[in-house]
């Protein structure tokens, strides 16, 4: 195993392909995700996406936040040749959502507001609610190990560059 | 954050390699061995110990335990005196005309100055208590998996260090190659083109 450090920087790359091939599933088709995903309903970006681009001799970061944010910039921005470095997910299970922000050198999940739980009343409760507090969590973290899962073996496979690439572009450019 | 917070982070890490007997005892141990020690009466600055999640301005894993279901919870707290530079800066000024005066010089030297800089954050430690910060752990041993929930780089890297002294167990933060790597489908053949991979270009 390499130096975890080098390996740091070395591979922080594919956690950037990783968030820019989710965006495109998420706005083309995100079927084939749900279909392996259980329980989930839906995985839409929600309201903040953070691109870098390397130009000459400097890093240029765009940063889109809002609600009502277009995506155009963004989009421009993958054109220059810029990767998706962090992005804002609002996830649907059952009759639940989650929302949370991945960045994606490190893959690391910050902003995790997940659904309701119960109030803790008394002494008693805590325990109870740390138990629903983790199962919640863990519905985020195993959706997240999950996709990069699909991810890799994807990346690893022929398909990655004869069909996924090409349909990339394309969306890109669309 | 806490647990129980409204919106959290989570760092992820495997935790690499077993504890031989006595699981909870030995965690136990470790977590009392290195529960945070209070320095607000002491000439130090910094501090990082473990914490009862329950309790984590009184640690007491002797009568608290940190086990909830399948989990160990508990808390890594890290203490520290912010000292503003601007009172440093006050007292040592002050520190410096009285030394000069008692010696009727009228230069110190660099060794001095340091030594009066040194006098005087140690005195200010004493009368600064230091400012708290908790961060809560839910450590899987089953699974060996375990959940920070911090991203701070900080408070990452005193807890790969007070864990591993702690247990004498590793931590690898899961990030996108650890993630590959520890994906126990790759074949041999999968892990050699991982190696080898270089970015995609998106556009031409």
């Amino acid at each position: 195993m390499l130096d975890v450090s080098v390996a740091y920087d070395r591979y922080k790359f594919l956690g950037h392909e990783f968030l820019t091939w989710l965006w495109f599933i998420m706005d083309v088709d995100q079927t084939g995700i749900v279909k392996t995903n259980k329980d989930m309903v839906s995985l839409e970006m929600d309201n903040r996406i953070v691109l870098e681009n390397s130009l000459d001799d400097r890093i240029e970061n765009i940063r889109i936040k809002g609600d009502d944010a277009g995506l155009e910039e963004a989009k421009i921005s993958l054109q220059k040749g810029g990767v998706v470095t962090e992005l804002n997910f609002a996830f649907k299970s059952g009759d639940h959502e989650w929302k949370f922000n991945i960045k994606g050198e490190s893959l690391n999940i910050s902003s995790l507001k997940s659904p309701e739980t119960g109030k803790i009343e008394k002494n008693d409760d805590v325990e109870g609610a740390v138990l629903e507090k983790i199962y919640l969590y863990a519905k985020v973290v195993s959706l997240v190990e999950n996709l990069y899962n699909q991810f890799i073996y994807l990346r690893i496979s022929n398909k990655w560059d004869d069909d996924i690439v090409p349909r990339i572009k394309k969306w890109i450019k669309s | 954050m806490g647990l129980l917070s409204s919106s959290v982070s989570i760092t992820r890490y495997k935790v690499d390699g077993e504890i031989q007997d006595h699981l909870i005892e030995t965690i136990m141990e470790g977590l009392n061995k290195n529960s945070i020690t209070e320095i607000d009466n002491e000439p130090i600055e910094k501090t990082a110990g473990w914490a009862s999640f329950d309790n984590p301005y009184l640690p007491d894993f002797e009568t608290s335990s940190c086990v909830i279901g399948d989990h160990f919870v508990f808390s890594l707290r890290i203490d520290k005196k912010n000292i503003p530079a601007k009172i440093i800066k006050k007292y040592y000024t002050l520190e410096m005309a009285k030394k000069l005066t008692e010696s009727g010089r009228e230069h110190l030297s660099r060794n001095e100055k340091k030594e009066i800089k040194e006098h005087v954050i140690n005195v200010l430690s004493l009368r600064i208590p230091a400012t708290p910060n908790i961060y809560d752990i839910i450590w899987n041993y089953e699974e060996s998996s375990l959940w920070f929930l911090s991203n701070q780089k900080a408070a990452n890297e005193e807890l790969e260090t007070l864990f591993s002294k702690s247990f004498r167990l590793k931590l690898f933060r899961l990030f996108p190659y650890t993630m590959a790597e520890f994906n126990t489908g790759l074949t041999d053949k999968d892990r050699d083109i991982l190696s080898t991979i270089s970015p995609t270009k998106f556009m031409d």
